[in-house]
Parts: C-alpha cells; structure tokens; sequence
C-alpha cells in the first residue's frame, strides 16, 4: 500500500506537515521584517513620540553578545537567574500541586484555606519584597522567596480549577471498579486535572519570570535582570536589549520545556 | 483461561423489596419512586421501562449503592447493599472511560484495584478484549474511538472484575439504530458466555424485549412497577425475530402500558376543551375535528 523509498515518504511528509511548514516561514519572515523595522529605526534615529535616539541597534545588540560569549560573568548571571527559576518554581509547583489537589478534595481544607490564598493572591509578588528581605536572612533566599511566589497561585488557582471540573460520573465508574478513597485520588482526580495542572505550571513559568526579574532589578546583585539594570546605570545601552532578549529566550525556553513535559505526561491529550 | 472470567457468577441475586426514594428539594421532598419491588434471579437478564423521569436511573443507582433507599431494601445475595463496589458492574449512558488510559488500560483498571498482578491482568484484559472484537484497539486512547466502541469498551471494563451483576442505565441511548443493534448482539452473547445477572435500563421498548428475559414496566412518578411481563421467545435471538407475531404481540401490550403512563407523565390527554379555544382552518375542518 504505502510506497517504501525516500522520495515517497518526503512528498508524504511534506503533505502532513504543510501547515507547520507555513507557519515556521511565515514567522521568520515576520523576524526578520521585525529586525529589519528595529534597524531602520534605530540607525535613522528616529523620533516620532517615542524617541529611538539612544536605543541600541541590532549591529551593537550583536557586537555585544559577542562580547558577552567570551565573558564568563555574563554566563554566571545567566546560570543564577536559571537557579532561582529551578528552586522557586520546583518549590511551588511541589507545594501548590498537591495543596490544590487536597483543597479540591476536600471541602473543610478548601473552606479553612481559601479564603486566605483569595487575599493573598492579588498581591503581585514583588509587593513582597520588603517583607522577603525582612524574612530571609540572605539576598538570595529573598530572591528564590518571590520567585515562588509569582508562580505559586497560578499553579495553585488552576488545580483547583482542574478539580472542580473532574467528571462525577469517572469517579462513579471508578468506584463500581472497586476503587477506593487513595486509588480514586490517584487514578481519577489527579489525571483528570493535570491539564489543568500543566496551564497552571506553564503560566505559573511566566509569572515566576517576571517576578524574579523584578526582584533582581530591585534588590539582586547578580542575575540576568541585575545585568540588565546594570547596563542602564553603567550607560551601557546595548547590554540593555542583550538582557532583554536573553529574558525573553530564557523565558520562552521554560515554558517550551514545561509544554513538551507535559505532552509526556499526557499522551492522550493531543492539545 | 476464559473459565476464570466465565465460571464465576452462580450467584447474583437482586431483590429490591418496597423501595421507595425521595429527593430533597427546595420545594420539599420529591418522591422518585415508591414501592418497587423488583427482583433479577443469578443469570437473568431483566429490563426496566418507563417513561422519561420515572425514576428509572434512581432505581438502579440505588442498586449500584450511589443513593441509599428512603424506604425498602435493596439487597445482593441476602446482603444490603451499602455504598458502590466491584461485585455490581455499570455501564452509563455517558461515555465514562477514562481519557487518560488505553482501552487496555481501561479494562485492567478493576483488575488493578483488585491487586492482580501485571501478567494475570493482561492476559483476561485481553481474553474480554477479544470476546468483545476489540483486540485491534487495545493501545488507543477513548478520544480516538466511535461511540459504539466506547461502549463496548465500557461493557467490557465493568465485566473484568467479574462481578455478579451487570448494571446498565440507557447504554446505547446515544447511538445511531445499525450500531445500536451490533451492539445489542454484542451484549446478548458475552452475556450467555459469563451466564452474569443483568439489570437493564431503557425506554426502547423492542431493544427490552429483544434482550430480556422479563421486562418491567414503570408508571409515571413517582415510579411503581405497573407490570411485570415475561418475554417467552427462545434463545438465541436473531434480528428476524423482531417481525414475529410474538414479538409485535409483546411489542403491542407494553407500548400501550407505557404510552398510558408517558401521557400521564406529560401531563394528560390532549382534551378537547383545550383544542377548542383554536380555531385553525384545516382545508374547513378545525383542527380538533382532525384530532
Ligand atoms: N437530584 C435530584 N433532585 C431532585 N429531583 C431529582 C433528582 N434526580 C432525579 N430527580 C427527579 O426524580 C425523578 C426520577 O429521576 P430519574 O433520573 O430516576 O428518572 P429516569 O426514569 O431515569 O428518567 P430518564 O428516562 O429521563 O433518564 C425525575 O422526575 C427527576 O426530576
Ligand atoms: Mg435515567
């Protein structure tokens, strides 16, 4: 039936992957245009409102990573703002996971605990930054502190979410198969909500992000967003748009990393 | 190999004795069903019908163990029934596989709750599966399956565990009439094959007959057996039997006991003082004349 031999397969290939190969163009065209309008402006100086005068063109953002790939300091901010990430986040995703998962469950835990994590929720997570440095004894705990935070209720807000929504009737059917409180929880309650526990980990991965950014800016002394500040108060203008960009890569390598776990976990969700 | 699975069930009696059950509401307790006394002997096959909201479904989740009875007992065996367990299957009208598990997966999963081990599991996962024509399946997730094959698969996952009785509510209620026939047909054999006690409910009156051994008709709410009919034809059952004189007799007398009790439960006969308040022009006839 289906033809053997490279050609085939590679026509075949191409007729099932046509509409990914579509978008992967149409965005670097769009990259590219991007980097094209960010040249422009910045080489022409332009000032339309907004001024360009002293933001950095691509040529100096290049020259200065270039630079920054022979300076082992560079690397060193980059693995300690990666560090903070790996803590902060393992730790509430290790603490928000299963709370949600209990809080779901059970009704007088969701009834004594809700109404705490309700108020403390809207606190963006660098409001507690005094109170970080007043709990911590080091910068750094401080630092891993809001980091966790920030990803904490997302995570937290979507387990629940994802318990609320299990289907009465799986719980049902797996009860008439002699399933009890424990094996329920493990078999039934936990894989209907880890769609919604992987939402919760990859938006939880964004506002960690943003958090610890943050945090580094105000109160850090190494880190990929302290580099960034740095550059700005050293008038170094093109390691400011290298410490952006190397945020936003970092950032959308985590979330990538967090998506394909989750494809692992979850064979059967082909979302 | 097939004797562990289709040895077991020398028992599985089910007496529902004056059961009655209300629903707490807002406006005071509904009364879903009162005094119904059915009984399913080991290895029979009994259908429920009804009208819509009869308290079909209350009956059997009382049977399950999901609701405990107001009134009456519920016992398997000459045991109350007190909450759900393995020894009672059920098939919902819902498609209620769990998405997260291979159909195999699905089927291991009363065995797996019974503590058996790998191999023993794979092995009568795989018996039933084949029993069932699902072989080529077994590595596929729920979200990839038909309808009818859902079903199938849920049939075949309450039958794993081996319990005494198969409970079913409307399994095929959302299938198309040819599946819904295949999947008849697929019933009727693994249910000689295990010789397992099966309660069945439905409001299709030849899909009663043509699986049962006794069907029992409901009243409208709240719920009470109005009748209790035997179904004498022989087994096994093919499709052609449905135009024998047997059947349509059959067929006739539980179509006006329940269309005697869907009337009700909708409210009354279309009367005459309601029609004459219209007045609508049907070729000079009014439209009560029609009726
Ligand atoms: N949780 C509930 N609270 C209040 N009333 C209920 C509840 N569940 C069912 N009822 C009522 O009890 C009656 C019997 O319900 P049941 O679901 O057993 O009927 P049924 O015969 O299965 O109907 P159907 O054919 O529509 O499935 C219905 O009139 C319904 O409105
Ligand atoms: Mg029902």
């Amino acid at each position: 039936m289906a033809q053997v031999g490279v050609w085939p397969y590679l026509t075949r290939w191409y007729l099932v992957n046509r509409g990914g190969l579509r978008a992967v163009l149409i965005g670097a065209i769009s990259l590219v245009l991007f980097l094209l309008a960010w040249h422009l402006l910045t080489i022409y100086r332009v000032v339309f409102f907004v001024r360009f005068t002293n933001v950095p063109s691509p040529a100096a953002v290049y020259e200065s990573l270039t630079r920054a790939m022979h300076d082992t300091k560079f690397f060193m901010h980059v693995m300690l703002s990666c560090r903070r990430i790996l803590f902060g986040f393992a730790l509430a995703a290790i603490i928000a996971v299963p709370l949600g998962l209990v809080m779901g469950r059970f009704k007088l835990v969701h009834e004594i605990l809700f109404p705490v994590t309700e108020i403390l929720r809207p606190i963006p997570a660098i409001a507690w930054v005094p109170i970080a440095i007043m709990l911590w004894p080091t910068n750094e705990q401080s630092i891993v502190f809001i980091t966790f935070l920030g990803a904490f209720f997302p995570v937290l807000v979507n387990t629940l979410h994802g318990m609320s929504l299990v289907d009465p009737v799986l719980v049902r059917a797996s009860q008439c198969l002699g399933a009890r409180e424990v094996s329920i929880f493990r078999e039934v309650y936990f894989p209907a909500s880890l769609p919604h526990i992987f939402t919760g980990l990859t938006v939880g991965m964004g506002v960690a992000w943003v958090s610890l950014i943050a945090a580094e800016m105000i109160s850090g002394q190494f880190g990929i967003g302290y580099f960034t500040w740095e550059a700005y108060s050293l008038v170094q203008y093109a390691d400011i748009a290298l410490g952006m960009i190397c945020i936003g890569i970092l950032g959308l390598g985590s979330s990538a990393l967090i998506r394909g776990l989750g494809r692992l976990v979850m064979p059967w969700n082909r979302t | 190999m097939s004797e562990t699975i289709a040895s077991q069930p020398t028992k599985g009696f089910v007496d529902v004795r004056n059961f009655g059950l209300s629903y707490p509401t807002l406006e005071g307790p509904v009364e879903a069903v009162c005094n119904a006394s059915i009984h399913v002997n080991p290895g029979e096959f009994v259908s429920i019908v009804g009208p819509s909201g009869c308290g079909k479904s209350t009956l059997l989740n009382a049977v399950a163990g999901f609701l405990k009875p107001s009134e009456g007992d519920v016992t398997l065996d000459g045991e109350a029934i007190d909450g759900p367990s393995a020894d009672r299957g059920i098939v919902f009208q819902q498609y209620s596989l769990f998405p997260w598990k291979t159909v195999k997966g699905n089927v291991e999963f009363g065995l797996k709750m019974k503590h058996l081990d790998k191999s023993s599991r794979d092995r009568a996962a795989r018996t039933l599966l084949g029993l069932a024509g699902l072989t080529a399946f077994e590595n596929k997730y729920p979200d990839s399956l038909s309808g009818g094959m859902k079903q199938r698969v849920g049939i075949v996952r309450a039958l794993a565990t081996g319990p005494k009785v198969l409970l079913l509510d409307e399994p095929f209620g959302a299938l198309d009439a040819q599946t819904r026939v295949i999947m008849q047909q697929i019933l009727t054999n693994m249910w000689q094959r295990l010789k397992i006690s099966v309660l069945f409910v439905t409001h299709d009156i030849d899909e009663a007959i043509f699986l049962s051994d006794r069907v029992y008709c409901m009243t409208a709410r709240p719920g009470t057996i109005k009748a209790e009919i035997k179904i004498p034809l022989e087994r096994p059952r093919q499709q052609s039997m449905m135009m024998s004189s047997e059947f349509l007799g059959l067929r006739r007398g539980l179509m006006s006991l329940i269309r005697e009790e869907s009337i009700k439960a909708m409210g009354g006969e279309l009367n005459d003082l309601a029609l004459d308040g219209l007045s609508i022009d049907l070729n000079g006839q009014s439209l009560a004349d029609v009726v």
